[in-house]
């Protein structure tokens, strides 16, 4: 079975052997609104953990998307390009960002389970 | 500064409103289904728009008033018939625009309809040009209710009976509950729709009955995206003391005849721009693709040299598309030209277009 871990920035990593699918979490996108516009980082790029991994820009404002980890970028999902209004509709499944090999397993130890997230993204409200 | 609630921020807050500050007021962003809905919900059916943080200024007087407000508005007061309204600006001495306005000739008087974050200041620039000749009152006992979309007739209709004889930029007194309403035909959402002035213990009932036939409450969220949709200004960001309403793109709220002859305070300078040009103007831009350029964005023209700035930018639901406004050097400013946005370091291609983004027609006659 796969794992799920957690940012502090309310982005998602599916850990399937090397491979990380990540999106933004339910709570970011509460927090968002309407998302009407997602940028991602270009398929062959390297993304350094905490760093910048594209823009999602909701009705309201635009905000940076990170990555919980580091690594290249082996996959961008063009679908919530073309229709951003599916990251509100299901982020945590079918609207994930992007996939990347992961370069360096320990930097997981530092993310959250999802019952550790749920109440981070619980106290730190709004 | 204590924030100030309207009258039916506990009916806002029984609808799940975000809220946030916004020129001294806890004023909703948006409800539950968020400002895609809320807007589709305005241009298909009805929207409920609270603007009671504005300023209703109602001023009193005979003729001299009309006379003395001329020196003020760039408008031919003294011709414009009892209920009437009227578009304009507070200028300054250089034209610079102090805040937008809705002027509505009533009986006895005025009533002006002035932005939440400019209504003191206009009051204190109006009171000492009209030097207290004249009973002054920015209204606190009235709240004031946008009903915008088209459904917004008949819904309105059914709760003060007569408004669908109003015609676009219209208004007249009504009963409810034996109170007196002030009801307009106007609106700032590009849709046919309502502004009423009602008294604040009667706000929350008022805006129930609207509810239960059939309109929804929409936020400040959706105003934006709507008005922008609609090519719409808002003060503070095409509007300032540093624009004059010839550089707004805005002449077209100026009087004829009140242009050719002056006499109103900036005229020198509006009569000086429409003689000899000016050197921005307000546009809309239309980025290609699904970018948004926000407020502040620089834009480049194709040598990339900058010729101007984005003031508003954002999605519009109903044109399914990136929408902006901004000023451009003026001979950038045909429809068509075409300019680079630079987001996130980056330049993206865009178009110069004609106002606005999203057309309805509005209600010209009466319908009844």
């Amino acid at each position: 079975m796969s794992e799920v871990k957690y940012s502090k920035e309310h982005e998602w990593i599916k850990i399937e052997g090397d491979v990380g699918i990540i999106g933004i979490t339910q709570h970011a996108t509460e927090m968002l609104g309407d998302i009407v516009f997602v940028e991602l980082p270009d398929v062959g790029s390297s993304v350094e953990k905490d760093g910048n991994a594209g823009v999602v820009e909701s009705t309201k404002a635009a905000s940076d998307v990170f990555t919980p980890i580091s690594g290249e970028v082996m996959e961008n999902n063009q679908s919530i390009v073309d229709d951003p209004g599916k990251i509100n509709s299901d982020p945590e499944n079918d609207a994930w960002f992007f996939k990347l090999k992961i370069k360096d397993k320990n930097e997981l130890n530092s993310l959250m389970n999802k019952e550790e997230y749920d109440k981070f993204a619980k106290e730190s409200g709004s | 500064m204590k924030i100030k609630k309207t009258s039916l921020n506990k009916l806002h807050q029984d609808n799940k409103a975000k809220f946030v500050q916004f020129a001294g007021y806890e004023m909703p962003i948006q409800y539950s289904k968020g400002i895609v809905e809320e807007h589709k919900y305005t241009r298909s059916h009805s929207g409920i728009f609270d603007v009671s943080h504005m300023g209703q200024l109602f001023i009193y007087g005979d003729d001299n008033l009309t006379e003395d407000l001329e020196k003020i508005f760039p408008l031919n007061l003294k011709n414009l018939k009892i209920n009437t309204s009227k578009y304009s600006f507070l200028m300054n001495e250089t034209a610079g625009i102090h805040d937008d306005l809705i002027i509505t000739k009533i009986e006895g008087g005025y009533l002006v309809i002035l932005n939440a974050a400019c209504k003191d200041n206009d009051f204190k620039i109006i009171s000492e040009i009209l030097n207290d000749k004249y009973k002054m009152n920015l209204e606190e006992n009235r709240s004031l209710i946008a009903v915008q979309g088209p459904k917004s007739e008949e819904i309105l209709d059914t709760i003060i009976n007569g408004v669908s004889e109003l015609s676009f930029m219209t208004g007249n007194w009504f009963v409810y509950e034996d109170q007196k309403l002030f009801a307009t035909r106007s609106g700032y959402t590009g849709e046919d729709g309502f502004e009423i002035s009602v008294p604040n213990d009667l706000a929350e009932k008022f805006t129930k009955k609207l509810i239960e036939n059939g309109a929804q409450l929409i936020g400040l969220g959706a105003r934006d995206t709507l008005r922008l949709e609609a090519g719409l200004c808002l003060y503070g960001h095409e509007l300032g003391v540093d624009k004059t309403p010839i550089e707004a793109n805005l002449k077209w709220a100026i009087s004829k005849d009140r242009m050719a002859k002056g006499g109103f305070i900036g005229s020198n300078i509006i009569m000086n721009q429409i003689n000899d040009g000016i050197k921005q103007i307000r546009v809309g831009i239309k980025p290609e693709g699904r970018l948004i350029a926000r407020e502040k964005t620089k834009i480049f023209n194709e040598d990339e040299l900058i010729i101007g700035e984005v003031t508003s930018g954002t999605f519009g639901p109903s044109v399914s598309g990136p929408v902006a406004m901004g000023y451009v050097e003026k001979e950038f400013s045909k429809n068509d030209t075409k300019v680079f946005l630079e987001v996130r370091g980056k330049k993206h291609p865009a178009n110069i277009c004609g106002l606005p983004f999203y057309k309805k027609s509005y209600v010209k006659g009466a319908t009844k």
